[in-house]
């Protein structure tokens, strides 16, 4: 029998980081307090030559290196971003011409704040179980964005994820998906404007909160499982707290998001962050092992996926790839200095 | 650099694709219309073939005084890498501090943006070098 799911996956991290302290001291702020306050100790950041463009095609690219399928056999990419480099020119094609997967193919740009990723995984789903194509790959990536001084600063993060979804070699099938979605302005950024502008407070309990509980409860609903049933849980984490917090009142353990929950390390990727977590726990998953996914995007939805662990995940070539945690633990400590000139901080004609 | 003679050379600097010398053997990238040893016997005998991206320093220079475009980068390394199927290949060094690039330094290729024209313009990506 046929299964829907993932093939393969793969993930891209920037090893440069900034620690919370680091940016705390430009502003007069009190590191400790900040950095224990988000859950946030450092994050990613993208060198002068990295995008969301090149973090998706090596996300891609680590993806094609653990299995085994001809490129040409991708019938569609989707690349879920809000810092593609072009506002208008898609991501996706570059993509697509630098893993082999043009001419036949289908391409398009997705936004939707931080869930963008998985709204890609949910058309690849589509189309492969209408047999439209035979292999969908979803890519969710972002280098976000953060004015000096705001509180983003200290989570707003670079890197991404890719996942090549079909129907043959599965390793992790996608039983169930369920998304939440209503009109919240928690977060935005306005068309032609350089940094986003949020709503404080106000992307917790009405956005934040209400979207990922609703999402996941109405998923376990429909898959008839309770968080029990679960070996590991990934949510949406734009910060250290949230994901943790959401878990707790779902009833879930700290023992079920840990693999999955990356961003007091490398800081919230925004269209990544939930696919990063999801690749973490891919990264040591066993047969048999149930995983639920919950995303968030402000503005506001949430995408819940109920995922099964296949024997299949043994053939897998994960070595072929760096794990989350060799990405993770690979890095270089840099200034806020030189964090200015790498972030376009700094203008001068 | 003009769009289209970035367009044209997109399959090079994308996924480093050389051709062969059926006759010889000879691989070469970037690709020749026919090869210089095998000469008119090698007509309809050179083939495309993908470069598996992996190598070794052969040799390098930190670029500390750069073009324009290149300022906010300095120090970086570029270094004439041996690729693994023969051809040399000039390229940046990423992801190491340049006092860390040493002359048989095993790398592999990774996809980084080359170049942008301005503030406006378009961005051209292509490969660089990493340690692997």
């Amino acid at each position: 029998m046929e299964t829907l799911g993932i093939v393969s996956y793969g993930a891209d991290i920037p090893r440069l980081r900034i620690t919370a302290h680091e940016i705390a001291s430009v502003w007069g702020k009190d590191g400790a307090t900040i950095s224990k306050g988000l859950g946030i100790i450092e994050k990613s950041v993208p060198s002068i030559d990295q995008d969301t463009a090149t973090i998706s095609v090596e996300s891609a690219r680590a993806a094609l290196r653990r299995c085994h399928i001809n490129p040409q056999d991708i019938g569609a990419i989707y690349v879920g971003s809000e810092s593609h480099p072009y506002a208008v020119k898609p991501t996706g094609t570059i993509v697509g011409e630098a893993i082999g997967a043009t001419p036949d193919l289908m391409v398009a740009d997705y936004e939707f704040a931080c869930k963008a990723g998985t709204a890609a995984i949910q058309t690849c789903m589509g189309f492969v179980k209408a047999n439209m194509i035979k292999y969908g790959l979803a890519i969710g990536a972002d280098t976000s964005q953060a004015a000096p001084g705001d509180a983003l600063e200290y989570s707003a993060s670079a890197g991404g994820a890719a996942y090549i979804i079909g129907k043959k070699n599965v390793i992790a099938s996608l039983n169930h998906t369920y998304s939440f979605t209503t009109d919240t302005p928690d977060f935005w950024r306005r068309a032609e404007r350089k940094y986003p502008s949020h709503g404080g407070r106000f992307t917790g309990a009405p956005a934040y909160f209400k979207h990922v509980t609703t999402c996941a409860t109405t998923l376990m609903k429909k898959a008839g499982t309770s968080p029990e049933d679960y070996d590991y849980a990934v949510f949406h984490q734009p910060n250290g707290k949230f994901p943790v917090s959401v878990a707790y009142k779902l009833g879930f353990s700290k023992e079920q998001i840990t693999q999955g929950l990356i961003v007091p390390y490398i800081g919230n990727t925004y269209s990544g962050a939930s696919m990063v977590g999801l690749a973490s726990v891919l990264d040591v998953a066993k047969p048999g092992d149930k995983i639920m996914v919950t995303s968030y995007g402000s503005g506001a939805g949430s995408d819940g996926f109920d995922i099964t662990v296949t024997d299949h995940i043994e053939q897998l070539e994960r070595s072929n790839a760096p794990s989350i945690k060799q990405m993770v633990d690979d890095k270089q400590y840099i200034s806020y200095g030189v964090y200015a000139k790498l972030t376009d901080l700094l203008y001068w004609e | 650099m003009s769009v289209p003679r970035f367009w044209r050379e997109i399959p090079q600097r994308y996924n480093l694709i050389g051709n062969k010398c059926e006759i010889c053997s000879k691989v070469y990238f970037p690709p020749r219309e026919s090869c210089p040893v095998c000469r008119r016997k090698s007509i309809g005998h050179i083939k495309d073939l993908k470069l598996s991206g992996k190598g070794e320093v052969f040799t390098y220079s930190i670029i500390h005084v750069s073009s324009g475009e290149f300022e906010e980068q300095v120090p970086y390394p570029i270094a004439i890498i041996k690729l693994d199927e023969g051809p040399m290949i000039t390229a940046q060094i990423v992801d190491c501090d340049p006092d860390c690039v040493k002359i048989g330094m095993r790398v592999e290729s990774t996809f980084r943006q080359i170049q942008q024209d301005g503030y406006t313009g378009a961005l051209y990506y292509g490969y660089k070098f990493k340690k692997v």
